[in-house]
């Protein structure tokens, strides 16, 4: 019986890829171990090898082919003298996660050399790129203009990064302001605090929000306290990046929303974007920002498409949210991933008469207070969508400035509708239940209602 | 290491094998005591006794309750501080410490006024009465605190040696640190960068023999601790850190080693300090007759004395030292007291420098 190859998942956030290149062709013999074609993830290009021997009697994919999905059959693999059945047409994995797909097409292979930077830019057109990329752009902007700016961090160079947000800065900006640190992540955040405290402008990666509990103490007993007791003599122009939250699969220790810690902290400015003109946007104005800043991504929206302003001056104001979607009805406050479930619980919400408004916080310290207390008071419902846990979260943040200063346009109770309060189990289906999503947060904005 | 006539240092000599081992890789000179001008020494002598006169008037204004939460006293080490930055150029070499931190300031020439006002909590304090004892800074000078978690300063100054050579600046940093800190993970991390990097920068281990009150060899299972660097190829040189010539001697060696380019190097201060880790140490872990014993055989400004007598200096010159020691003191406690406490509107001031 022919042995099915199918398309590989390279990474615990892979959906698709590109392959990129057969190594071998249909009547070739093959043994275990041999390379037989390149996939390109967003990531990374990855050899593929075979587990078993026997004949190749067909290739389904041609090399080249984009938006691969994963579990598609791409070779048939026959013990000699068999013949060679019909590949099942269907993908038989499905995905991992559900994760909404606004403004979000398949993400290409990703550009492997940062945007040249344009001089007459705000015209108003626009591109599509990855969020990756934009993360990226705005980094290598900001170094073209300013040769205090560096990025430090694990991967980050040779390596292209490990989830590639610094891909191609090496090759630019060379290993001067592009640098490799060993896995340690106390002693490298303290090495950009005092770098910033001696008047650069570091970008400090952490290669998740994870590792960074290792380096918390820098990041607010050295980063965030030290404009307020030297009396605003000393000042920490610093910004510390990199993915936070839930990835897929990958466990308790891998998968935690640090927001809430970070925004209790006073002397920190905390953003968390949701699409890429966004991260683009409000990155550049953290790296020119004069305070320390927690810059934090989502690794599950590295490869997802957006429209971005062309051009090299696109910066947004830190500490304004956006309304994402207009709405009488009730109000879905969220950041981050969550602002992409909000607005497809919205679109479910609209199917069924009720008009929800979106509002994407993007900077979570200094919170944007009057645009929430603003919506409030133009719809009287409001909920909290949160990929994170629901105690002592940004939510319940969000509904302490609900009771303090908008208990009169209150027509109910705010609910959180986070994650659950446990830590992140691994199994597929614990983890989906774990989750917050799009179902979730219907469900939530309905117990408001009352309907 | 540089022996010098004050004090006979307890450390073991490098075994043989070790200095074979290491004989494949060129190492910093033996420091010699440094050959001070008689202006020089002079300058030592009042530079240390501003250090041991602040600190006692401190002391006091403690006792007074002018002065609150902690604050750990440099007395005891000021040959340290002394010996090592007058070899420094203020404004270009930059100087990070924990939080015994106010030698380290006088040492830099900062003003004593707005550093007895820090410790008072007034609003013309160095950090307007907001860092208190432990948060004291000033860029100026190049002198960046100030640090209160213990072993912070050690990374922190890493970064501030990244600067000086992504600047090409010429700067060194000298990074100061106890034998408490030196058992702190993030030491071994910052030891690893700044060799791999060849960063400028000077370790300095102020090994005062304790760390609050547990003694060095309670806690440290190589308790020679200018050996700590070694693994990370950092080379280690301990130093009579009761002697300012002896220290002097050491910052000129290192400072050599590191402006060449060869990258960090640690120096092992041994030294003591006369009084509790803070105000509120009752120091029942040593004998009195041990303090008394370093005070009677080790003193640094006694040290530093007998060398300015042999030059020829005599009392009288010395007694006019004092006189203006104490003036300058006496001022910085006035000012101290009688300096407004910081208006309640700067609570709120300085959390972040821009406005969102």
């Amino acid at each position: 019986m022919a042995i099915e190859l199918k398309m590989p998942a390279l990474s615990p956030t892979m959906e698709e890829g590109t392959l990129a290149k057969w190594l071998v062709k249909e009547g070739d013999s093959v043994k275990s171990g041999d390379i037989l074609a390149e996939i390109e993830t967003d990531k990374a290009t990855m050899e593929f090898e075979a587990v078993d021997e026997g004949v190749i009697s067909s290739i389904n994919v041609a090399a080249g082919t984009d938006g691969v999905k994963v579990g598609t059959v791409i070779a048939l693999i026959t013990n000699e003298g068999e013949e060679a059945a019909a590949p099942s047409s269907q993908p038989v994995v499905s995905d991992p996660l559900e994760i909404p797909a606004h403004n979000a097409p398949p993400a290409n292979a990703s550009n492997p050399k940062p945007a040249e930077s344009s001089a007459a830019a705000a015209n108003g057109e626009m591109q599509t790129v990855t969020l990756r990329e934009a993360l990226r752009d705005a980094m290598a902007e900001e170094m073209r203009r300013d040769d205090r700016v560096f990025v430090m961090g694990e991967e980050v160079a040779e390596y292209q990064g490990a989830y590639k947000v610094t891909q191609g800065l090496l090759d630019e900006f060379g290993s001067r302001r592009v640098i490799d640190t060993p896995i340690t992540e106390y002693g490298f955040a303290g090495v950009g605090t005092g770098a910033a405290m001696g008047g650069l402008r570091p970008i400090i990666e952490f290669m998740t929000f994870n590792f960074a509990m290792q380096a918390i103490d820098h990041i607010i007993n050295s980063a965030a306290k030290t404009n307020y007791m030297s009396g605003g003599q000393m000042r920490c122009p610093i910004v510390f990046r990199g993915p936070n939250g839930a990835a897929a699969r990958v466990g308790a220790q891998h998968s935690q929303n640090y927001a809430p810690w970070y925004a209790s902290v006073p002397g920190l400015i905390v953003i968390a974007p949701y699409d890429a003109a966004d991260a683009k946007g409000l990155l550049k104005a953290a790296i020119r920002c004069e305070d320390p800043v927690v810059f934090l991504e989502n690794e599950l929206l590295y490869g997802r498409s957006y429209e971005v302003p062309v051009g090299d001056d696109h910066v947004l104001p830190i500490g304004k949210a956006r309304i994402m979607r207009e709405g009488t009805d009730v109000t879905i406050v969220s950041y981050s991933i969550g602002v992409g479930l909000s607005l497809e619980a919205a679109d479910r919400l609209a199917e069924e008469g009720i008009s929800a408004e979106v509002i994407d916080l993007r900077t979570i310290r200094p919170l944007d207070k009057a645009t929430v207390l603003a919506s409030l008071s133009k719809t009287n419902r409001l909920v909290v969508a949160e990929e994170g846990w629901p105690t002592c979260s940004v939510g319940s943040e969000i509904l302490a400035i609900c009771m303090e200063e908008g208990f009169d346009d209150l027509d109910a109770p705010v609910l959180r509708i986070t994650n659950e309060d446990v830590p992140m189990p691994y199994a597929a289906n614990l983890e989906k239940a774990m989750l917050v999503n799009a179902d979730k947060i219907v469900a939530g904005v309905r117990r408001t209602l009352g309907v | 290491m540089a022996t010098t006539p004050a004090k006979k240092s307890a450390s073991k000599k490098a075994s043989v094998s070790e200095d074979a081992a290491r004989a494949n890789r060129e190492r910093p000179t033996e420091p010699v005591p440094y050959k001070a001008t008689k202006e020089e020494l002079l300058k030592f002598y009042r530079d240390m006794l501003l250090i041991r006169r602040f600190e006692e008037k401190a002391g006091q204004l403690y006792g007074l309750g002018l002065i609150g939460g902690f604050c750990h006293l440099y007395i005891g080490q000021e040959a340290v501080a002394i010996g090592l930055q007058s070899a420094l150029t203020p404004g270009k070499d930059s100087v990070i410490t924990g939080y015994r931190d106010h030698g380290h300031m006088l040492a830099y020439g900062i003003d004593p006024n707005v550093i007895m006002a820090e410790l008072t909590g007034r609003a013309a304090g160095i950090s307007k009465g907001k860092g208190g004892s432990m948060h004291m800074f000033s860029t100026e000078h190049k002198f960046y605190g100030g640090h209160g978690i213990v072993g912070a300063q050690v990374s922190l100054g890493a970064g501030l040696a990244f600067g000086h050579k992504y600047a090409n600046d010429g700067g060194v940093c000298l990074a100061y640190f106890g034998d408490g800190a030196s058992n702190q993970g993030q030491v071994y991390e910052s030891f690893n960068m700044a060799e791999l990097w060849k960063l400028p920068i000077i370790f300095v281990i102020e090994n005062n023999q304790y760390a609050m009150g547990t003694s060095v060899n309670r806690a440290s299972s190589e308790d020679q601790l200018y050996r700590r660097g070694e693994s990370f190829r950092i080379p280690g040189i301990q130093v009579d850190g009761m002697d300012v010539l002896a220290v002097r001697g050491a910052a000129e060696v290192a400072l050599d080693w590191v402006r060449s380019g060869k990258g960090p190097v640690l120096l092992e201060m041994k030294t003591y300090r006369y009084r509790g880790h803070s105000m509120s140490d009752p120091a029942k872990y040593r004998s009195r007759d041990e303090v008394q014993s370093v005070r009677d055989n080790s003193d640094p400004i006694e040290g530093c004395k007998a060398y300015l007598t042999e030059m020829g200096v005599g009392e009288d010159a010395l007694k006019v030292i004092e006189k203006e020691i104490r003036q300058i003191v006496n001022q910085s406690a006035d000012f101290a007291e009688t300096s407004p406490e910081p208006d309640l509107s700067e609570l709120y001031t300085d959390v972040l420098v821009e406005q969102y």
